[in-house]
């Protein structure tokens, strides 16, 4: 899948709370082909103390508009800069990088945690596409730390399970009564340790298991060998052999 | 107008990539025309696999990053067998960094690099500060340089260019040692140990504590080290740090590198490249300049 760098309108911003925004990127022209689960890496702007560039993945895609969205939490110097910008004004990306999720299964749970649960619209939404069923629990210590929920409702069964109650059930995603029906493939990203216990979870019952992973990056690309993780093979890129891995490669990380 | 020469090499422009920061120039072909790259310095290449260091490796500083990635490699053999073979057809001087924890292993990699018919140069990387045997350990001390140089020069029959490190008291009498231990050519700055602390967490960014410094921070330090190097041996420098634009690798072109590498600037543009090769042309059109060579090392 060619990579590209370009510099995309922002065309909307959506405030969701202090930790939480969205915003819609306009393509000059027409917008090449993402998957599901891969991601952009945006440069920051104006901030002399942001030399880098962030990687974010991508929520939505809307190919008929040439428009992709970023849900993004506000975590360090980047994404707080980010969060400053206004519609109207430039973002340059280089995309779409790294392998995105399978799509593989017929009776699929989405598993979204905090930011983890940015990925999950856009696979929803491919996965709806495709007749695939889709249960989608999105988990967060409240309602407030699940910004998105309305939006995945055309794409499949919507459960919440937030630590204080004030959304779904109360407890983790882990606990939830959807969390272990019957199904032949799950896909998760959020933080670690939800999803290591939801892979463990999925391995223990043969259910085959992909985990979005979000190391800090420097290219993208694969080349400065900085954003590894310890999978079953070695040390493997999360940008470019990833984000998305299956369980099955990465027993080590899972057990650490 | 651009082209120069390293030795007995001849490069299109002055502007190469830097080891470690442009992969094996296939993950950049999509934003790079890499035939019109005066070289690619290939990722370090160490005689054995290296898993490097562990996760974390990598913090942002002010302009700048620490990297501790520990010369993760395929090793020289799977270099040789695979790798090669992907990229040996491309229009630019393959160059590959030859790293090492002995001077066995620097031995055996240089020779078998050696029989690549389209690897025209290998930069001896004495220098890595990031693995606990050899690497940085050769680089600091003039007689052990002096005598990884004259082994691996015993074996290895085409342009050795070999790689300073800026962590020494004196850049000069290291590459005064390597020149007269025969190397063709010397390349610098690699990048300079540094630390970071997240003081949140009470611990250090990198699981290894210190790392390596790159990105324009260490540029002033790497131009005067090039300038100083530059009047002290008459083998060609190539300089590298920091360096992000056509103006940034003019002061290294006019500080004496007869080359120049582009190195952390690849991941923040990854076409950075092309525009330098652009910039150095533009600027040589404004000021009448027929020939690089004209102001290499003016000042």
């Amino acid at each position: 899948m060619k990579k590209h760098i370009t510099d995309f309108k922002i065309v909307k911003k959506k405030v969701y709370n202090a930790t939480y925004f969205a915003l819609t990127l306009q393509h000059p022209s027409t917008l090449p082909e993402i998957e599901a689960g891969q991601f952009v890496e945006v440069e920051i702007p104006g901030n002399k103390h942001v030399m880098l560039r962030r990687p974010i993945s991508i929520h939505d895609v809307d190919s008929e508009k040439s428009q992709l969205t970023l849900l993004v939490q506000v975590v360090g110097k980047g994404t707080k800069t980010l969060s400053q910008m206004e519609e109207g004004e430039t973002l340059n990306l280089v995309y779409p990088l790294g392998r995105g999720f399978s799509q593989e299964g017929k009776e699929v749970l989405l598993v979204g945690g905090g930011a983890g649960i940015a990925p999950m619209l856009h696979l929803s939404k491919c996965l709806s596409a495709k007749g695939t069923h889709c249960t989608i629990l999105l988990g967060g210590r409240s309602a407030t730390m699940i910004p998105v929920q309305e939006e995945f409702r055309p794409y499949g069964d919507v459960y919440f399970a937030t630590e204080d109650g004030s959304l779904g059930e109360k407890g983790l995603v882990t606990q939830h009564s959807v969390f272990g029906a019957e199904y032949d493939h799950i896909y998760t990203c959020g933080p670690t340790p939800m999803m290591k216990a939801v892979a463990r979870h999925a391995m223990e019952k043969g259910i085959e298991c992909e985990v979005s992973l979000e190391n800090m990056m420097a290219c993208g690309v694969g080349a400065c060998l900085c954003c590894v993780v310890d999978s079953d093979e070695g040390h493997k890129c999360v940008c470019k052999d990833g984000p998305v891995f299956n369980a099955k490669r990465l027993t080590n990380w899972i057990k650490k | 107008m651009l082209q120069t020469k390293i030795h007995n090499i001849t490069l299109k422009n002055p502007v190469m990539t830097a080891s470690g920061t442009f992969g094996y120039g296939e993950e950049f072909a999509d934003f790079v025309d890499l035939n019109k790259l005066g070289g690619i310095v290939v990722k370090g290449t160490t005689g054995d696999r290296r898993q490097g260091n562990p996760y974390p490796r990598m913090a942002e500083t002010p302009s700048g990053m620490l990297n501790a990635v520990g010369l993760q490699n395929v090793g020289v053999e799977t270099f040789c067998k695979d790798v090669y073979h992907r990229i040996k057809d491309l229009d630019t001087n393959i160059i590959v960094n030859v790293s090492g924890s002995s001077i066995e292993e620097y031995c055996k990699t240089a020779a078998m690099i050696d029989k690549l018919d389209k690897i025209p140069a290998i930069e001896l990387n004495i220098s890595c500060p990031n693995v606990k045997k050899g690497g940085m350990g050769f680089g600091t001390d003039p007689a052990m340089a002096a005598q990884v140089v004259s082994e691996v020069r015993k074996i290895y029959h085409k342009t050795l260019i070999v790689k300073l490190t800026p962590n020494v008291t004196s850049v000069v009498e290291i590459a005064k040692a390597v020149e007269g231990a025969g190397a063709d050519s010397v390349s610098l700055i690699n990048t300079m140990l540094g630390m970071a602390i997240d003081v949140e967490k009470q611990r250090p960014y990198l699981s290894t504590i210190t790392g390596g410094l790159s990105g324009p921070a260490v540029k002033p330090v790497a131009v005067r080290m090039v300038w100083q190097v530059a009047h002290a041996v008459s083998i060609p420098v190539i300089g590298l740090g920091g360096i992000a634009s056509a103006a940034d690798a003019l002061e290294f072109l006019m500080a004496g590198a007869k080359a120049i590498q582009v190195g952390t600037a690849n991941f923040i543009d990854p076409s950075i490249t092309m525009k330098i090769i652009d910039g150095l042309e533009d600027y040589c059109k404004r000021h009448s300049i027929n020939d690089i060579n004209d102001i290499i090392g003016i000042i």
